[in-house]
């Protein structure tokens, strides 16, 4: 017994309506016999019957009810086709993955779907009230509604500014606030070289925080992820300089005296001078050296974490001139007011946890540098002197590279250099 | 329109096409070229000059005014060994073979499920520029570049039009090239080849602002980039010399260099190529981007016989010079 | 092969065609074939007459309602079954379905849904034959509606200006969809079209399967000699609406009725018959063998799998790369 249903008769037909039948129950039919006709959209259409049977029973009478494809119209009773007439063994392939007719209730329509995406909504997790249990706009806009979305990557502030994407990847990147921007440009979009060159206003310090932290988590992955580092470490007595940094320091007003750290950055700027395949930037595959000498200087901040602002041209400043750029440079970052030049401009690092009680310090190199020194704390060490031992204060140099650029020798040149120089105070 | 100081050896853009079909023909007997008026007449635009001479009738056979059919039957006859050059006297008419193009060409290799390829070279006149009117001055090639299952070229310099015949009758696949008509009397260095049919090419190298056209108006991108210089703006002159596939990998690497974009396209603005070009970096290079897309296309009217509104409609090299100025805040 | 044998070849080459076609409507109207399916029924004749008279080299270019030349053709029906069921072990890969049939093995260039996109197609086709110097002929099939299109006359005119190896196949059905000859065409006479480009035409009783293979046989022949493109003219009738989905409101049930006594099986069953060469058993035994066959082309395509989705940007240019 089989049913006979409404067949479908073309790719754009769903319904018909059942207006004769030309059979009756009991009737003997053919395979190919026309049995009934139907109305359709483009109009009456002969349905045929493909089975040898007698007609049980007719499910459906004449009428104006519009019957979807597949409803059953009638039962038959067959006979015994011939040899294997219904495709009996085959196995039947199994569901194509996105093969489903698009008419498919479960599956939601295009701009659903889309609208779906645009809000951030996940389908699957959406609850549908639609019929079969599909997903309406209104389940998917609620679903957006309910989801608190903390998500965003853009801040408030950035939505409202007119900067270009560009600008709006480095202000990320230097962790500065597009709204105190001023646009250099007539039509008042903001820029990379306004980011560049426009100082930092005061927000709420958590947001700095924040930025900050990415920054560092992306600049210090990204160090260890792409420059090879080798480490040399020496050890430099520090007698004479801190002897006479105390000699200096004793003619001077307290406000004017100088840290012995000034000393360390000094004569770093003028080592990598005399070493200058330490003194740039690695960039698009290739190793661009830098003339000046940007020291960067490792600032730790009160809410945690830490930025190194440049002081420009750093080999070339005198003593009290570096000192003043060092005080000016750490009050301004612990007041989150550098300046972006000061952020992007360091050719290398200097590193100094001596007041975190530190001996050596193994540094990571702030990309796309090519090298960081790190200074320890000033300690008391037994040292050789004319074959005699003495207790000199000393400190433990460290110094980081990009073994793409330098090697050993190179690295080994440089801290030969530091030692010299800081052996002549007086030169420096 | 000169491009380089000329070494010894010059050539035009015409005589260069006609030395690589010549060479294409003298190498492989399956090679022809078919078209109205490529033959006796010399070709409409004198590309074809002196071949039939040299080939016979055979070899460069004129055809009825048939677009439909003797483009389809460059397509049978590719599909059966030959490797004809299918001559389409300009982009105009080619709307007559567009069935035969979009549905046969482009589709036999992917609808018989790899079966058939269809190595046929259709080479098309475009572009406007010479008070021909409306009719006579279509640049469609954006409408080509959207089929998959062709491959468009627009050679843009003369090294260009003398070589990239060659890998694109090498082809398995359709190719359909642009001439640019206002390049034909343009003289050059040919230089000795071979030339890919997969990347774009930077023609002046720049970091301030991209460049990017193809075609007919590569010189005119070349002329503005010298003005540029002159005011120290130092452009990066990308000649997309492929319209599909598009050599993506150039452009990105154009705009992450110098982060602003003026588009040249003869096509009209909406829905053209540039469109597509434009929503490439929108998609790839977006925070490579200081300042907004510029487009330099025709004007949205159909071209104009009068000299002047002419010249009004289609993309100048002043106005390209001024988009690229906008883009760096001048 | 003796008359009576190749007359029996014949019959059986019809009727496969004739059961495969209902078996299809039977699939279509149970949602295995999708899309447009248009049958050859009561055709049956010109493509099993035609294909007779053509050499395994020669090339075959076909219509939307091509299974009749796919199966004439020697495609296998199990192949040209999973191509409609959309799998990928069809001729296309399950991506041309009904309408785009191809074979390269047997130079089967395609069903072509644009009416009348075959026809350039094929010019070209015998146009490179011509120039190879090799003594193919390209057979073109299409309906008498295609004549009203561009691409009819500039293929005739192109092939006749240059002598090329084309048959010109003009299956008149007498309705171009719903639109009856008389309706689309100043001059329905199709054989004077081809005469107005010099080309020898021929009209031919397209439900006489023997009438078909001699006219082609003829045409073929003096196609291969040199004597450049021919046109039959095949006059035949479709039993069947033009696709699945027409109520048929452009022709009569008298009209239909009135071919179906020329059905070319029937008519070619009954002279078989009367000549004493097939009987009820020879028949039965015929038709099981087709509908076995039949069978177990369906089988094949049930059985078939989908095309990974993953392959779907395969074949959009050829795999064999040279620039």
């Amino acid at each position: 017994m089989i049913d006979f249903v409404l067949p479908s008769l073309g790719a754009d037909m769903d319904e018909a309506m059942l207006v004769t039948w030309l059979v009756e129950p009991g009737d003997h039919v053919e395979y190919g016999q026309i049995i009934a006709e139907v109305e359709t959209d483009k109009g009456i259409i002969e349905i045929e019957c493909w089975h040898n049977g007698v007609v049980d029973e007719l499910l459906r009478r004449p009428g104006p009810d519009k019957l979807a494809v597949g409803t059953p119209l009638a039962r038959i009773s067959v006979e015994e086709m011939e040899t294997a007439h219904e495709p009996s063994e085959p196995r039947l392939p199994s569901a194509p993955p996105d093969h489903r007719p698009r008419r498919s209730p479960t599956q939601s329509p295009p701009p659903i779907r889309h609208l779906a995406h645009s809000l951030g909504v996940d389908m699957d997790k959406v609850a549908g009230t639609g019929a079969n249990g599909s997903v309406t706009r209104e389940d998917v806009q609620r679903a957006a509604r309910k989801s608190a979305s903390p998500g965003e990557e853009r801040s408030p502030e950035e939505v409202r500014v007119k900067a270009s994407p560009l600008a709006r990847a480095r202000a990320r990147e230097l962790g500065v606030n597009l709204q105190s921007m001023t646009a250099s440009r007539v039509d008042g979009l903001i820029v990379e070289a306004d980011v560049e060159s426009v100082g930092v206003a005061a927000i709420e310090p958590e947001d700095k925080v924040a930025a900050m932290r990415k920054a560092i988590t992306r600049s210090m992955s990204r160090s260890k992820r792409e420059i090879p580092h080798y480490y040399l470490a020496t050890r430099i007595d520090m007698d004479r300089a801190l002897t006479w940094l105390e000699d200096v320091n004793s003619e001077l007003p307290i406000t004017k005296r100088v840290l012995p750290a000034v000393l360390l950055l000094k004569a770093t700027a003028r080592a990598v001078s005399e070493v200058p395949d330490l003194n740039g930037h690695w960039l698009d595959e290739g190793f661009r050296p830098s003339k000046p000498v940007h020291l960067g200087v490792a600032i730790s901040l009160r809410e945690g974490g830490l930025v190194a602002p440049a002081i420009h041209d750093a080999d070339t400043l005198e003593l009290d001139e570096l000192m003043e750029h060092l005080r000016d440079l750490v009050t301004r970052a612990r007041a989150w007011r550098l300046r972006g030049s000061e952020m992007s401009d360091p050719t290398i690092t200097v590193t100094n946890l001596g007041d975190r009680g530190v001996d050596t310090a193994f540094p990571v190199i702030i990309p796309p540098q090519v090298a960081m020194v790190g200074f320890g704390k000033v300690i008391e060490e037994v040292v050789a002197v004319d074959g005699k031992p003495e207790v000199h204060p000393v400190v433990h140099a460290t110094l980081a590279a990009d073994h793409r650029v330098t090697d050993g020798h190179t690295g080994g040149l440089f801290l030969t250099a530091l030692d010299r120089l800081l052996q002549r105070p007086e030169d420096l | 329109m000169t491009d380089v100081i000329a070494p010894a050896t010059t050539t035009t853009y015409r005589e260069a096409i006609r030395e690589a079909m010549s060479e294409a023909m003298r190498r492989d007997e399956r090679v022809f070229l078919m078209g109205e008026d490529v033959g006796r007449y010399g070709g409409c635009y004198a590309v074809s000059k002196g071949m039939l001479e040299e080939f016979g009738p055979e070899r460069v056979r004129d055809t009825p005014l048939s677009e439909s059919a003797f483009v389809g039957a460059g397509i049978g006859a590719a599909l059966a060994g030959m490797r004809p050059i299918v001559e389409v006297m300009t982009v105009n008419f080619s709307l007559l073979a567009l069935d035969q193009i979009v549905n046969t060409a482009a589709l036999y290799q992917h609808m018989s499920g790899g079966q058939f390829n269809v190595p046929v070279v259709i080479r098309m006149t475009t572009g406007a520029g010479r008070q021909l009117a409306a009719q006579h001055s279509h640049s469609l090639e954006g409408w080509y570049a959207h089929i998959p299952g062709l491959k468009v070229l627009a050679p843009g310099t003369i090294e260009d039009a003398r070589w990239m015949l060659t890998p694109a009758l090498e082809d398995p696949d359709p190719v359909i090239i642009f001439e640019h008509a206002g390049l034909y009397n343009m003289d050059g260095d040919p230089s000795d080849g071979p030339v890919d049919i997969l990347t774009a090419s930077i023609r002046r190298p720049g970091s301030d602002v991209s460049l990017i056209t193809y075609g007919g108006s590569v010189p005119k991108a070349i002329e503005a980039s010298r003005e540029l210089d002159e005011e120290g703006i130092s452009a990066d002159v990308l000649d997309l010399r492929v319209l599909r596939p598009l050599d993506k990998a150039t452009i990105l690497k154009s705009v992450a260099t110098t982060h602003r974009v003026v588009i040249i396209d003869e096509g009209w603005k909406t829905a053209g190529l540039s469109a597509e070009i434009a929503a490439i970096i929108a998609e790839e290079a977006v925070w490579d981007l200081d300042a907004p897309i510029e487009r330099v296309c025709t004007a949205e009217v159909p071209i104009p016989y009068a000299r002047h509104m002419e010249q009004a409609a289609l993309p100048q090299v002043p106005v390209i010079v001024n988009a690229a100025k906008r883009l760096v805040g001048r | 092969m003796s008359s009576g044998e190749h007359r029996l070849h014949l019959l059986e080459r019809m009727l496969r065609i004739r059961r495969f076609e209902e078996r299809c409507a039977q699939l279509y109207q149970a949602e295995k074939i999708r899309g447009f399916l248009h049958l050859y029924i009561g055709e049956e004749a010109v493509a099993t007459g035609v294909m007779e008279a053509l050499e395994p080299d020669d090339a075959v270019v076909a219509t939307y309602r091509e299974h009749g030349h796919a199966l004439a053709r020697g495609m296998d029906p199990g192949v040209v079954m999973a191509e409609m069921f959309g799998k990928v072990e069809g001729c296309s890969r399950g991506r041309g379905g009904s309408m785009h049939l191809f074979d390269s093995s047997t130079r089967f260039y395609g069903g072509n849904a644009i009416v009348g996109g075959g026809l350039p197609l094929a010019v070209g086709l015998a146009l490179a034959d011509k120039m190879s110097d090799r003594s193919r002929v390209t057979a073109v099939f299409f309906g008498e509606g295609a004549v009203a299109e561009g691409e009819f006359h500039e293929s005739m005119n192109l092939a006749a200006l240059w002598d090329l190896p084309v048959l010109f196949c003009c299956e008149n059905n007498l309705y171009a969809m719903g639109t009856a000859l008389e309706r689309s065409e100043s001059q329905t006479q199709l054989t004077l079209k081809a005469a107005s480009y010099e080309m020898p035409a021929w009209e031919v009783d397209g439900m006489d399967v023997e009438a078909v293979e001699e006219a082609a046989r003829k045409a073929v022949e003096s196609v291969r000699a040199g004597g450049g493109p021919h046109f039959l003219e095949l006059r035949a009738y479709r039993f069947r609406a033009h696709s699945m989905f027409d109520p048929e409101l452009y022709r009569t049930k008298d009209e239909v009725e009135h071919w179906k006594l020329r059905d070319p099986i029937e008519l070619m069953k009954e002279s078989l018959v009367e000549e004493g060469l097939l009987d009820n058993e020879a028949l039965s035994e015929m038709e099981d063998r087709v509908r076995g066959e039949i069978d177990e082309a369906v089988a094949f395509a049930e059985a078939g799998s989908w095309e990974p989705v993953e392959d779907l940007t395969r074949f959009v240019y050829s795999e064999v790369s040279s620039s």
